[in-house]
């Protein structure tokens, strides 16, 4: 069990160093690279499979109990997202392939991938605040050299806003830590959440809760922190966009709901609150931004922040349907956006380009990619039966519930402009008459449709059958609003060492 | 730059730096010393080295590429983080050897993370001293 | 003495921030290095400073002697270092590199991005 809970961190890692043991051996670490990322995924699915059965696990690094000792925990939440983490990771490694260029492969791309993926791992499964902060810089590190890789100028620029936004967030995320420690004496979250109840203080926990708010803001991108995203996302290769897209964002709002779930729940009226009334303005300030665009990937980009409000409603809200819909949302969110982003890579190995003005024809001239771009874009603008309507559905029936009827009208407008957006770049990619002739280049192209068409399917099983996904975000969810479960585990373990 | 003063002395003292370097990795484990810091003093070595004869001659002396120390290192670190793993106990637990070597002293898995991180130091500092020397040539 | 280290502290947050938003690229990578001073200090002297006292345990006892220094902030804070060290580096190099290739030093300048 110590093992399944360790893998999804060692694996990477150890791929990772296999392929610095091969450096410059550019076939080796394609081979390892989706090796990699497929052993990821298995071990991922059966950590999920042993947690949806045997309950929150968790495990003491180095057989020292909590809280002197760094847990790491596995409950439902976590391991879907390293589930998710997994599928990404496959994905991206096998679009890599065939997108990527060799100058980039030979420089090491391949392990700074695998190193991301060891951090992202690492982040939702620790169980420990401080150990938090280190994995969010294993991966901001190993994402700053993913960005910047290939030293293009329109890179350097995007990727001095990105470093620049994040190291101050770290800097925020540091402090709180060590006003936490001051404060509460503990960083073990679970007896962090413990002793943050006895805590009477209740002007410091309010300022602690606004500074991760804030720290964990900027990383997730939300209103008004988000700048660095549009200004950063698009500039490198764009199978580092369609991750970074995906997945890294979301590590922020895995961290916004992690904290303001098992730690600071004293306030919930003014802190979820606030939250609230953010997950609004992120949704609408993202989705004005989107159609202010004419270029593909930062249509994409500002999407990107419109979503996260959604996510974060759901998290303000803080009802079981809610906090639910939240969790599914980030499933379906992951997968989808990543997606979209990898049919634009596509659209601009045919096309060569990603603004809007010089492409057209893509319907006429390859109808298999139109389809595969809208599953995704309908799934995205919430259309049934795909998993978006499912998502967005239980987030404005969460809200109803609790009488919140503003922000569910935002959600609702939202969305439209989100599928107004989708049919922008249907109508001008898609649908219209291209300027100009352009030849194609197809070279590797089965290996950058295979991860779409994958990911393209995962999104109609989620779709057609969302029950069971339904069912399991609904215990992640019920597991996060009672912690309990999370704090036995973590004592229960300690308990067990030797 | 061919300095003959700093020639022979890096003859004298790069195996007194390594002997240095490998006597502060073993003694680490309770007292100061330990393998970043011998790592450094290793790594310095090599970069004296690299400033008396040239980087093309250390790297001929090293043998091996700087970054699959690094790697080796990480794996040798990891592998002692795994041992316990096959024992049933949690990742990283500290397993000792009971009878304490001559000279060296007890031996356990910390003592062989220490040995990996060392080798992790001398790629990293060797890796960016060459890389310095190699840009300033150009 | 807390108080002197949290007018000193205080300081280098506000020289931080002030650096980042100034529009020289050089002053973002000093801005950025104080912010992450300024938060090392904030976890030393949060976690209650004791003088003369460290965690060792004497010849002869089972346990050290309160009241004791707390190892857990100083070990805190020697990450963040080692750790802040790493990005520092990646930072000047990739500054640097921008400098380089856009020919400015001004963040203003910068803007190829933004639409």
């Amino acid at each position: 069990m110590d093992f399944l809970l360790m893998a999804p961190v060692l694996i990477p890692f150890v791929t990772g160093i296999l392929m610095l043991l091969f450096w410059g051996q550019r076939d080796v670490h394609r081979i390892l690279n989706v090796a990699g990322a497929a052993l990821l995924l298995t071990a991922a699915i059966v950590l999920l499979d042993s947690v949806a059965r045997h309950g929150v696990q968790a495990t003491q690094l180095g057989n020292w109990p909590a809280p002197f000792g760094i847990s790491f925990v596995a409950d439902l939440f976590s391991a879907i997202m390293v589930v998710i983490t997994g599928l990404t990771a496959l994905a991206v490694a096998v679009y890599s392939l065939g997108s990527m260029d060799e100058a980039r492969e030979r420089f090491g791309y391949y392990p700074l991938l695998h190193i991301m993926f060891m951090g992202i791992c690492g982040a939702f499964l620790t169980g420990d605040i401080f150990n938090l902060y280190v994995w969010f810089e294993v991966l901001l590190m190993s994402s700053f050299v993913l960005i910047a890789l290939g030293g293009e100028r329109a890179q350097l620029e995007g990727s001095i806003k990105y470093v620049t936004l994040n190291l101050l967030s770290s800097a925020l995320f540091l402090s709180a830590v060590g006003i936490l420690y001051g404060a509460v004496g503990t960083l073990n979250m679970a007896d962090l959440a413990q002793q943050l109840a006895l805590l009477d203080q209740p002007g410091m926990v309010l300022t602690l809760a606004m500074l991760f708010l804030v720290a964990f803001g900027i990383k997730a991108a939300i209103f008004p922190l988000f700048a660095w995203l549009p200004a950063s996302y698009h500039t490198p290769p764009i199978a580092v966009s369609a991750i970074f897209a995906g997945l890294l964002t979301k590590v922020g709002v895995y961290a916004l709901i992690r904290v303001f779930s098992l730690l600071f729940v004293q306030n919930i009226a003014l802190t979820h609150g606030l939250i609230l009334i953010l997950a609004g303005l992120t949704m609408v300030s993202g989705v004005l931004g989107a159609v202010a665009q004419n270029e593909f990937r930062r249509i994409l980009s500002f999407h990107i922040i419109s979503q996260i409000g959604y996510m974060i409603m759901g998290l303000g809200l803080f009802t079981p349907l809610a906090m639910a819909g939240a969790v599914f949302y980030i499933i379906h969110h992951i997968i989808v956006k990543m997606n979209l982003f990898l049919v634009s890579g596509i659209v601009h190995r045919l096309r060569g380009s990603y603004e809007l003005k010089d492409l057209g024809d893509v319907y006429k001239t390859y109808p298999w990619l139109a389809i595969l771009f809208l599953i995704p874009a309908f799934s995205l603008a919430g259309f049934p039966p795909l998993s978006g309507f499912w998502a967005k559905l239980m987030l404005v029936q969460a809200g109803l519930q609790v009488k919140q009827y503003v922000i569910v009208a935002v959600s609702l407008i939202v969305s439209l402009l989100t599928a107004f957006s989708m049919t922008k770049i249907w109508a001008e990619a898609f649908w219209k008459q291209a300027p100009a002739p352009h030849q194609p280049n197809t070279q590797h192209l089965t290996l950058m449709v295979a991860p779409v068409v994958g990911l393209a399917l995962v999104t109609a099983v989620i779709g057609l059958s969302a029950q069971p996904f339904f069912d399991l975000a609904q215990r992640a969810a019920n597991q996060l609003l009672d912690p309990a479960e999370y704090i036995a585990a973590v004592q229960s373990a300690s308990l067990a060492l030797r | 730059m061919h300095s003959l003063i700093l020639a022979t002395a890096t003859r004298l003292l790069l195996p007194l730096m390594l002997m240095f370097s490998i006597f502060l990795l073993i003694r680490g484990h309770n007292e100061p010393g330990g393998g970043f810091v011998g790592g450094l003093v290793a790594g310095a070595g090599f970069t004296l080295y690299a400033a008396a004869y040239g980087v093309s001659q250390a790297s001929n002396m090293l043998r091996i590429d700087p970054k699959r120390l690094i790697g080796a290192g990480l794996l040798v670190a990891v592998s002692s983080a795994l041992l316990s793993l096959f024992l049933g106990l949690p990742l990283m637990t500290g397993l000792w050897y009971k009878e304490p070597l001559p000279v060296i002293g007890k031996v356990g898995t910390p003592m062989l993370f220490d040995v990996g991180v060392y080798l992790v130091v001398i790629g990293v500092t060797v890796t960016i001293t060459f890389s310095l020397f190699e840009a300033e040539g150009e | 003495m807390e108080f002197i280290w949290a007018i000193v502290i205080g300081v280098l947050y506000a020289a931080g921030l002030y650096m980042i938003m100034r529009r020289s690229i050089v002053k973002i990578i000093l801005g950025l290095s104080f912010l992450g001073y300024a938060a090392n200090l904030l976890i030393f002297v949060v976690a209650r400073l004791t003088r003369g006292n460290p965690p060792l345990v004497p010849n002869g006892a089972e346990a050290p002697i309160p009241p004791y220094a707390d190892p857990l902030p100083q070990a805190l804070i020697l990450t963040a270092i080692v750790i802040g060290f790493g990005v520092q580096a990646f930072t000047i190099v990739l500054f640097r590199r921008a400098y380089r290739s856009c020919g400015a030093d001004d963040i203003d300048e910068l803007r190829t991005t933004e639409h």
